[in-house]
């Protein structure tokens, strides 16, 4: 491997790691708040002991995320230190504004956390929504350094050189609200799923109508609700932000779809694989039309092909198998929730059917698998480029060599901490069960929040 | 004043800040480790109290001092990135460990021994790796040759300057953090807790000072630009070294305001942060206009104009709306009793 594959390999193996506990970090503090919020408005303990037990699990994945986000956002300026250097000059704004997000969701962590029992009801709620804000914050702030680099904006580039610096114009790049938007909602529909699988999960090991089985049943109805509304969400901004890559980086947008003829009336390709020697898709189920219609909302429209592109610029072809796993994911997602709440609201039925369940066991790692596709998708559909035709990637590489170490090295202590992670959240919710918690929460005198710190 | 002035002001602002909550926090981690098998004197407990609701907020300020450097010195982010893969690596695989393994300490409570080891023993690496990027950036083991910049380890590591850095980090780090512990210990009236710090704070100071003459000795040999430009300052250096014995005078005096207590440690916490803080003044000023020596000055790395209105506003903006949340942190967790107080802590 030369010393840029190994730079990339690095870096992509850091964000792949911390994405896990990013997404969720963002995402679970919203199913905290609907259980409080569920509390306060039905006063039934059993929302009470879910925002204890998946505020624990969030703590815990914190000890994960935190470094690994100091880690990704150093180890930008270890191994990319042309492109930081550009980003420092022209796009420092979410970086700086992420700061205070971050110190937010911090401190009233460790007060939500740490003095739960110490503050009012209503403080603990104010806490927690700027935990949720604060983490929500985070992520659509960095995800714009993301967009910046997919829709540069803000500056003038002339030989060389960055002129007329705009930094609020970098900052309000054209794809900063559709992009950040996806990443938001798609984080919603994590955090959602992956409550659904456990309580999926425990439920099916609990006896039927005991109060364990009521609690489980109870949260995964929270989770269908959340995850439902946020991947139909996750759908429709998925949509728009096809039609950007139409507009602003067509070679992605024709990539990810496996077209290589610019055409109007363009087919939609689904499934198969995208062949470079013979520049056609192989073994594709081939909508047609669908295309053109989903980049500009009517059939005549002209979808570039990546025949229009000199090769050297062409993105990485597999791209479109991630992007299909991506969307069919992101689809089943949608599926499961409507077959739930409708199985469970409208049919009136008390049992999931065992089916349902193991589907819903899985819908948690694949909703975690869509994040992963859906980031390799957008930074390797921007190659060769870390901003869009401005500075390659080749170029913004640190020029130290034998990284291959370094490699080894983090790639171990992230099976050490991804191994540790599990293993520490499995003994925890063994050593105190549902049950315990339940008891807790019905004697007023033993405080439930403080068996967290 | 200059704009990059003001900049490096901030950013030397960050890096004080972050020192003083770093020592204390890897610190605590430390103490937590040494005196885990006492437990009457709940000395272990008093430095996870403190620790477990601060250490996010700590490991904030090391992500807000690197985003300090590429906002505003995007040059310096450049060079300092190539020359530091390797150190600032190392820094962040213990960094990982460290702060895992101490959230998990906590929570795996059959566990906790071999956990609160790892945390401790990787936390206290930490500051001595840390505190090597100050030697780093003297200059004098980078290797500039044929368009690249490099670090030169093997120089770096048989430099006796920068053993001597690490050494004073690390006896640094005992020092602040015993001295804070034993001011914690005896807010929360741990007094058994409040001895085993005090001392702890009488022995790590002499040999924290010892190990700053030390530098100055090194550091008269290796990079005598700074030496001589922080001797201009002589008086602020003595000033510093008053405030130090005010600060070992605080632990030795009998309490002026509570009966049969020894020591004052709020008078020696306040007189040693004031040490500290006309020291760093002092190199810090010695050190400009470089960032790295003698390649990098403030002015040759620093930001477009109009990048740094935009920052700047921001960190009025930011520290005003969070300027209260601190507060209110601090006022829970630093200063109210109850909390300080507990007899029992559940499930710690």
């Amino acid at each position: 491997m030369d010393d840029l594959l190994i730079a990339r390999s690095l870096f992509g193996t850091t964000m792949a790691f911390h994405i896990i506990f990013a997404t969720i970090g963002v995402g679970l503090p919203l199913m905290i708040l609907t259980a409080e919020l569920m509390y306060q408005r039905t006063k039934d303990q059993d929302y009470v002991v879910m925002a204890k037990r998946w505020t624990k699990a969030f703590a815990v994945l914190l000890g994960v995320g935190i470094p690994t986000g100091t880690i990704a956002g150093v180890q930008l300026s270890l191994l990319w230190p042309g492109f930081m250097e550009v980003i420092g000059r022209v796009m420092p704004l979410p970086f700086q504004i992420e700061i205070y997000a971050f110190f937010v969701e911090a401190l009233f962590m460790s007060i939500y956390v740490y003095a739960a029992e110490r503050i009012a009801p209503w403080m603990r709620i104010v806490s927690l929504i700027l935990v949720a804000m604060g983490a929500l914050a985070s992520a659509v702030l960095i995800t714009n350094v993301h967009a910046f680099q997919g829709t540069p904006a803000g500056f003038r580039y002339e030989d060389g050189k960055y002129l007329d610096i705009d930094p609020w114009a970098a900052f309000f790049n054209p794809s900063f609200f559709v992009t950040a938007g996806h990443v938001a909602l798609s984080a919603y529909v994590t955090g959602a799923f992956v409550v659904a699988s456990v309580a999926a999960f425990k439920l099916m090991k609990s006896d039927f109508g005991s109060r364990v089985y009521k609690l489980h049943q109870k949260a995964i109805m929270i989770s269908l609700v959340v995850g439902g509304i946020a991947s139909f969400l996750t759908a429709l901004n998925g949509h728009e932000s096809a039609q950007y890559l139409h507009e602003y980086q067509p070679e992605k947008l024709a990539a990810a779809e496996g077209l290589f003829e610019t055409q109007d009336h363009a087919p939609l390709a689904i499934g198969g694989f995208t062949d470079r020697e013979t520049k056609e898709i192989k073994w594709a189920i081939e909508i047609p039309w669908a295309l053109s219609f989903l980049a500009g909302n009517s059939f005549d429209t002209v979808v570039v092909g990546l025949n229009d592109f000199p090769e050297e610029y062409w993105p990485p072809l597999f791209v479109h198998t991630l992007f299909n796993a991506m969307v069919g994911i992101g689809s089943l997602l949608i599926l499961i929730s409507l077959l739930g709440i409708a199985w469970k609201k409208f049919l009136k039925k008390d049992h999931f059917p065992k089916v349902f369940l193991w589907t819903l066991v899985a819908s948690g790692p694949l909703a975690v698998a869509a994040i992963e596709f859906g980031w390799i998708f957008a930074c390797t559909g921007r190659q060769p480029w870390v901003i869009y035709r401005i500075l390659s990637t080749a170029q913004s590489a640190t020029t130290a060599a034998n990284l291959g170490i370094l490699f080894i090295l983090f790639a171990f202590v992230y099976v050490i901490l991804g191994t540790a992670v599990v293993f520490v959240l499995l003994y925890y919710f063994r050593k105190n069960t549902v049950l315990d918690d339940l008891q807790r929460a019905e004697k007023k005198s033993v405080p439930l929040f403080s068996s967290n710190s | 004043m200059t704009d990059a002035l003001i900049a490096i002001t901030v950013l030397w602002g960050f890096v004080f800040i972050y020192a003083v909550m770093a020592t204390m926090d890897f610190g605590a981690g430390f103490w937590s480790m040494i005196y885990i098998d006492r437990e009457k004197t709940k000395a272990t407990n008093i430095a996870n109290r403190y620790l477990s609701p601060t250490w996010e907020v700590t490991n904030t300020f090391i992500v807000a001092l690197v985003v300090a450097v590429y906002s505003l010195f995007p040059t310096a982010a450049y060079t300092l990135g190539t020359i530091l893969l390797v150190p600032g690596s190392m820094i962040l695989l213990l960094l990982a460990l460290r702060s895992a393994f101490l959230v998990f300490s906590n929570v795996a409570t059959e566990y906790k021994k071999p956990l609160t080891y790892i945390s401790g023993i990787t936390g206290i690496i930490i500051p001595g790796l840390l505190i090597a990027v100050l030697p780093i950036t003297h200059g004098e083991f980078v290797d500039y040759g044929n368009g690249l910049t490099q670090l030169n380890l093997g120089r770096l590591f048989t430099s006796p300057n920068v053993y001597t850095f690490i050494g004073f980090a690390f006896s640094s780090t005992l020092f602040l953090s015993s001295l804070l512990l034993a001011d914690y210990s005896k807010t929360s009236e741990e007094m058994d807790a409040y001895r085993v710090y005090l001392r702890d704070a009488k022995i790590a100071g002499p040999i924290s000072l010892l190990m700053a003459f030390c530098i100055m000795l090194t550091l008269k040999e290796e990079a005598r630009w700074i030496y001589d430009r922080m001797m201009e300052d002589l008086p602020l250096l003595l000033t510093s070294l008053g405030f130090f014995l005010l600060g070992g005078a605080g632990l030795f005096l009998p309490n002026f305001f509570s009966k049969g207590v020894k020591g004052m440690p709020r008078l020696s916490v306040i007189a040693v942060t004031a040490q500290y803080l006309i020291a760093s003044y002092v190199y810090g000023k010695a050190h400009l206009p470089y960032i790295v020596y003698p390649n990098v000055t403030i002015q040759s790395a620093f930001t477009d104009p109009n990048s740094f209105r935009a920052v700047f506003i921001t960190y009025i903006v930011g520290f005003a709306i969070l300027f209260p949340g601190f507060i209110y942190f601090w006022s829970l967790f630093m200063h109210d009793k109850k909390f300080l107080r507990q007899k029992t802590n559940p499930n710690q």
